[in-house]
């Protein structure tokens, strides 16, 4: 018999079912453990760029809004930089790119507010045009969904985003772009998330 | 030299699929269509990282994390405790390992459950850690009873502490369910079934663990997880272009 391979199998995925708010965001719930929670502020106060909001829902097959969806938020900074070692530059201080949102339970509403990151590093070379990284888990979710926000503002980084690029029929790309509304205080960018069927967000295999 | 580069592609055949319908709820929240697969590049390799600055002394103990000052939580004492490890066998250090579970008779304190067991005045249901420098996490809390759930009319979930963990890469992000040797429910519980590998269900099976158990105050569990592991590489690494 030949030798086995020692690697390691990773931990299956299980849903975070209907009560991930207990864990991850439990003030939310009412429970006061924490002194802070974790993932309430992206940015830090000293991050430089737009600040923007970010809304949308989530929707199941049945064109029903997600109320006990949560999403984590991964994103560089204004300058295209990840608050990472291994990512080459600085980031503001305070800054972590990193956040946790919530649907509203009645409505099924979630909104953030961010800075618009700038364009990062692709592959070989490439430039990846301004985007927002989604994780997306919940009841019924068995293994978390990912995708990514893209800025219907940056038509020509998006035209030669890699990524972008490998969506196939090309009409699925916009299933990943959010719409800019500029009529209120602050710049909105309204992205709904589609689970299922007609208009189905592309979600990636990281 | 080598350098770290991608990770290892993800196994799905060890994960549950997206459409399992014998957990109902999956039905309308599952993609129809396949996902895209993506080559890693900085997006993905990179995660955000998190220090004791993040988490306060005695956030791991549910036992008192909760409970009225020289109060502890009602139940089955238990010590839960293993590593973070990667698909090499290396030690994913000083990352964040969250818990969230009901109370010992199977009772969340979460306004959408409303079963007849108890509120323990004294358990909230959540605590955190960071990994040391050998992977290692440990909680103290009770162990959770088992309850009804609206699926089939006659479903039970087996005794679980749901976990979250970030490793050091977005790639990484993971969230899943730690059973109890011996609990005759893992078998017929419809979301534990669906994971369609019986040994991908048994590494989520915590293992009494006499050696760490504490007489007279608590009987412990082991719990190790694995997180993806990353290729490393003789050639220049590539990822994030020139
Ligand atoms: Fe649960």
């Amino acid at each position: 018999m030949a030798n086995p391979l020692d690697y390691l199998k990773e931990t299956a995925s299980q849903t975070a079912g209907p009560y991930v708010h207990i864990g991850l965001v439990p003030s939310d719930t009412g429970i006061e453990i924490y002194d802070h929670e974790l993932g309430r502020d992206i940015t830090g106060p000293n991050a430089t760029g737009e600040r923007i909001r970010v809304e949308g829902r989530v929707l199941d097959g049945n064109g029903a809004a997600l109320k006990d969806v949560l999403i984590e938020v991964w994103q560089a900074n204004a300058e295209g930089v990840y608050a990472h070692p291994e990512n080459s530059g600085t980031v503001e201080d305070g800054f972590r790119g990193w956040g946790r949102v919530i649907a509203d339970f009645d409505s099924g509403e979630w909104s953030f507010e961010t800075v618009k990151p700038g364009g990062v590093p692709g592959r070989s070379g490439s430039r990846q045009a301004p985007h927002i990284n989604l994780w997306i888990v919940a009841r019924g979710i068995n293994i978390g969904l990912n995708t990514r926000l893209y800025f219907d503002d940056e038509g020509t980084a998006n035209a030669a985003d890699p990524v972008l690029g490998r969506v196939d029929p090309p009409h699925r790309r916009d299933t990943l772009i959010a719409t800019r509304d500029d009529s209120g205080a602050m710049p909105v960018y309204r992205f709904d998330i589609r689970l299922q069927g007609d208009g189905e967000t592309v979600f990636f295999d990281i | 030299m080598k350098t770290p580069a991608e990770f290892y592609m993800r196994d799905r055949s060890i994960h549950p699929p997206a459409y399992a319908p014998a957990y109902k709820t999956s039905v309308a929240r599952s993609p129809n269509q396949a996902l895209i697969s993506l080559e890693n590049t900085v997006s993905e390799i990179t995660g955000p990282r998190f220090g004791h600055g993040d988490i306060a002394e005695g956030d791991n103990d549910l036992l008192t994390n909760y409970a009225a000052a020289g109060e502890s939580a009602i139940g089955e004492r238990i010590i839960l405790h293993g590593r973070v490890l990667d698909e090499n066998a290396k030690p994913v250090r000083n990352t964040l390992v969250e818990v969230w579970q009901a109370n010992a008779g199977g009772r969340y304190r979460h306004k959408k459950d409303t079963y007849l067991a108890p509120m323990d005045p004294n358990f909230g249901g959540c605590g955190r850690t960071l990994t040391d420098d050998e992977g290692y996490y440990f909680f103290r809390t009770v162990k959770p009873g088992a309850y009804p759930w609206p699926n089939q009319v006659n479903n039970w979930r087996p005794a679980h502490v749901h976990f979250s963990v970030f490793g050091t890469a977005f790639a990484q992000r993971l969230i899943t369910q730690c059973y109890f040797e011996g609990d005759p429910l893992i078998p017929i519980c419809p979301i534990v079934q669906t994971i369609p590998d019986p040994a991908a269900i048994d590494r989520l099976t915590a293992r009494l663990d006499m050696n760490a158990t504490i007489p007279f105050d608590a009987i412990a569990y082991r719990f190790d997880i694995v997180l993806r592991g990353r290729r490393s590489t003789l050639f220049e690494n590539r990822l994030e272009g020139n």
